[in-house]
């Protein structure tokens, strides 16, 4: 009756954390010359975790790279397409950053909240009163 | 990977702005300085940034997902020294000429608000990563 009480959200809460610290790692880097900005699709990461999978590459030879990761915990850490890079290579533009944070900073507590109503709903249930 | 690393990732960058911050201001305090030797004149000296990957600072991330910054070094500004001709200032060479710093200070007035602008940005990601992380403490209560 216990298991995945939390249903999505637990799996949500580790990709938006994880997610959150590639952005913070964007941020970061916003005046280091050549750095590439990253980010994690959030979508197929959460797709993925649910067992949701597209058909994986093979990977025959040791050289093979995965393309992407295939533990939900890891995710898959893509480049970001910049509208326009920097000169010096860099490709982190701060208000994009800023609002994917912030978006990430959202969801992540929108993932709490649902995971602490879950909790008061069963506590509920288990007193009765 | 977790969101404690927003600390760590975070915190790398607040301490490369200000080294930048640091050699601003030491951009600007010098900015009058003069010399009668155009080799032993100040120039201007800006930091050079570097992503570290997580592993490389010692977490435990096999996925190397996110990355903080480093100060590779310092380097000097290879504009050449503003030649003026002041044969009254005692530190005048044999021609009367002195050689003031290169440092461009308008140059590193724009630096200064860049930097403290990335520093406040850092502080902030720091703060709702604490804010999320209390939050996920008194989960349940």
């Amino acid at each position: 009756m216990f298991e995945n009480i939390f249903g999505i959200h637990e799996q949500a809460l580790m990709v938006q954390g994880q997610r959150m610290g590639v952005l913070a790692g964007n941020l970061a880097n916003a005046d280091t010359p050549g750095y590439k900005a990253r980010d994690i699709d959030f979508a197929a990461v959460l797709s993925q975790s649910q067992g949701d999978t597209a058909l994986p590459l093979a990977a025959t030879d040791s050289a093979h790279i995965t393309l992407g990761g295939t533990d939900p915990a890891t995710g898959d850490v893509k480049y970001r397409n910049p509208y326009q890079a920097s000169l010096d290579g860099n490709t982190v533009e701060m208000p994009i950053e800023q609002a994917a944070f912030s978006e990430t900073n959202v969801r992540y507590q929108a993932s709490l909240n649902f995971i602490n109503t879950r909790i008061s709903e069963l506590t509920l249930a288990i007193n009765g009163s | 990977m977790s969101l404690f690393d927003v600390f760590n990732v975070s915190g790398s960058a607040m301490n490369a702005e200000t080294i930048r911050l640091n050699t601003t201001a030491s951009n600007l305090a010098n900015a009058e300085s003069v010399n009668g030797d155009a080799t032993k004149v100040y120039r201007a000296r800006h930091p050079v940034f570097q992503a570290v990957m997580n592993s490389e600072m010692g977490l435990d991330d096999a996925a190397d997902a996110s990355s903080g910054v480093r100060v590779m070094g310092v380097v000097e500004s290879t504009t050449p020294p503003v030649q003026t001709y002041e044969p009254n200032n005692p530190l005048a060479d044999k021609d009367g000429y002195v050689y003031s710093s290169n440092v461009n200070s308008i140059e590193e007035m724009a630096n200064m608000l860049s930097a403290n602008r990335s520093f406040a940005t850092d502080v902030e990601a720091i703060n709702t990563a604490r804010d999320l992380l209390l939050k996920v403490i008194s989960m349940g209560h």
